[in-house]
């Protein structure tokens, strides 16, 4: 029999990746108001963040963007995915269209914080939608096109040769057989717009900010327990985004 | 009356051209093979007849109009997929309706013609089912089912019979032919399984490598077959390769193989004649002398291959019954003139 002792890195790590977020947690429910003792169990935190008018507005703000973001890049990223896998050869342009996913985000805060003011665009809300739809579209993109490569092109084939014309058999036959990838790409989207700090902040005008710019000014002040609250909600509705991925995947691979 | 006339058509992939100016006439109402070893260019050809590829250059023609004007949607032609394609995530009856959906035909009739299609293929009790809920044989049925529902005045078939295990396949091969007859849609079958086409088809034409080899009925193709490359791959033949002499072949080394030659044919020149197994006689007397390497017993018949001097092949004899030599033992074999066939 294998000693236990040889886990020991394995739960090691685990405690390394989860002790911080489990700590949050536990705080989230601190009777104290500094986050560094423990003062008596409590809900309270909870309901001050629901009476937090900066919080709620934040709350809204994200949601807009990360919901907006989300359809325009799922249609595109969907579109694009078609393009680059049924009408073009070139790897250059299947790269080209990962790069906005892997690029340091950064990079492409100030890219585009620099392009607004070239096009003496407005800031606001709409500018952080439009660059959410940027990466969240490399994200739609790269998941669909897997699922692209791993289909039956015999299927739109037979399509064509039972009387659909082009426009008819991407209804019918190429959508649903990708729509696993879009579900799931629409998800990765969405969450990562949810939270996504150094984009929105570059891309903001100086009214709507975003919850984690919100939250990002209420630190500056130290970390009161609210703010643990409010990370909590944020880990649960994540943590369902990451489980419907999964399902969504499963699903798939039954379906196949 | 011909439905499908194919001229000089030919194909090129870069430096490997897939068909060389093929030129070949389909019936109406017949049921057609293109038999050939993989890389023949069969599929190319049925491709082009289905409209997802395009010849270099050549006409393909359906009732004397151009078919190659017409986007694959719009041709009267139907193709059952090798893989069967149906579509994974609707029932088998809206895989069955999809194409009558596209005709913008009425709801009634589509309900009609698919209940009806159903019924001829033994699958009414599942029609609700999904393709991934049906066994291979099932799913060919499906698929069949999908095409002729449109009355094509063509259907392609490409290896129909390949995924099939053995069992299923031969009844499989009964129920094409039998629903061949009863809708009247003539059928083009592309296969790489000589007894599948021989069993199928009225005529076959064997490819090798972009070209015709020859067109033919099964019979005529098995008993005359006109080039050494349909001789080899259209049923095992023993080749021999000689010299035209008027008694026969003379192949050096061994001595004049007797076959029939014609009068006009003229002598002195590379010929080379095929010879069946199953009518080679294994005897006391013979042409050919040798010694048995092998004897295999397959049920009805044995096959028994016999080293002869000067040849590098053994030559294959199939007998009827138990093979009635053992290994090693030396032997004479013969033949009747009359069924030694020169080809090429």
């Amino acid at each position: 029999m294998r000693s236990r002792l040889a886990f020991a890195p394995f739960w090691l790590t685990y405690l390394f990746l989860y002790a911080p977020i489990a700590v949050l947690v536990v705080m989230s429910f601190n009777a104290a108001d500094t986050p560094y003792t423990w003062g008596g169990f409590t809900t309270s935190w909870y309901g001050e963040l629901a009476r937090d008018e900066k919080i709620r507005e934040g709350l809204v703000n994200t949601l807009i963007v990360a919901a907006g973001s989300t359809v325009l890049a799922t249609v595109l990223g969907t579109l694009l995915a078609v393009g680059i896998a049924r009408h073009t050869r070139s790897k250059a342009l299947g790269a080209l269209a990962t790069l906005p996913a892997i690029l340091p985000d950064l990079v492409l805060a100030i890219g585009l914080l620099a392009f607004y003011s070239a096009v003496k665009a407005t800031l606001g809300l709409h500018s952080i939608l439009a660059a959410h739809t940027v990466f969240g579209m490399a994200f739609v993109a790269t998941v669909v096109r897997t699922r692209l490569s791993h289909a039956d092109t015999s299927l739109e084939e037979a399509s064509r040769d039972l009387g659909a014309g082009a426009f008819t058999t991407f209804v019918r036959v190429t959508l649903p057989g990708l729509m696993p990838g879009i579900v799931a790409g629409a998800l990765l989207a969405f969450t990562l717009s949810i939270d996504e700090f150094v984009i929105a902040f570059f891309t903001a005008g100086p009214k709507d900010p975003t919850l984690p710019i919100v939250i990002y000014s209420m630190v500056r002040f130290g970390v009161t327990p609210e703010i643990n609250a409010l990370a909590t909600v944020l880990l649960v509705v994540s943590f369902t985004a990451v489980v419907a991925v999964q399902r969504v995947t499963r699903l798939t691979d039954a379906l196949r | 009356m011909t439905l499908v006339s194919v001229r000089g058509v030919t194909r090129r992939f870069g430096d490997v051209t897939a068909l060389d100016g093929v030129s070949l006439d389909i019936a109406q109402g017949e049921f057609f093979a293109l038999l050939g070893p993989s890389g023949c260019g069969k599929t190319t050809l049925l491709r082009i007849l289905a409209g997802f590829e395009r010849p270099d250059s050549g006409e393909v023609l359906l009732d004397g109009a151009d078919l190659l004007a017409l986007p694959p949607h719009r041709r009267p032609v139907n193709l059952m997929f090798q893989s069967y394609a149906l579509f994974p995530h609707m029932s088998v009856e809206k895989n069955i309706a999809y194409g009558l959906e596209r005709e913008k035909l009425p709801k009634a009739e589509i309900r009609e013609r698919v209940a009806d299609v159903l019924e001829t293929i033994g699958l009414s009790g599942a029609a609700k089912r999904r393709p991934d809920q049906l066994s291979g044989g099932q799913r060919q049925r499906v698929a069949l089912a999908r095409a002729i529902v449109k009355r094509p005045r063509l259907l392609l078939l490409d290896e129909p019979l390949s995924a099939l295990d053995k069992k299923v396949r031969a009844e499989m091969q009964i129920e094409l032919k039998r629903l061949q007859n009863e809708v009247g849609i003539t059928f083009v079958v592309v296969t790489h399984d000589q007894e599948e086409a021989m069993s199928l088809a009225d005529r076959i034409a064997v490819l090798n490598d972009g070209g015709v080899e020859q067109i033919d009925a099964p019979v005529d193709l098995y008993e005359r077959p006109r080039t050494r490359f349909t001789a080899d791959f259209v049923g095992a033949n023993n080749l021999f390769h000689g010299t035209l002499t008027d008694g026969g072949v003379a192949v050096p080394g061994v001595g004049v193989l007797p076959c029939e030659v014609p009068k006009d044919a003229p002598t002195g020149g590379p010929a080379d004649l095929a010879i069946r197994p199953e009518h080679l006689v294994l005897g006391d007397s013979g042409t050919l002398s040798g010694t048995v390497v092998d004897s295999s017993f397959f049920g009805g018949r044995s096959r028994v291959a016999v080293a002869v001097e000067g040849l590098e092949r053994p030559v294959e004899v199939s007998a009827a019954g138990a093979a009635p030599v053992t290994q090693g033992a030396e032997v004479r074999l013969g033949w009747e003139p009359g069924k030694a066939v020169l080809v090429g």
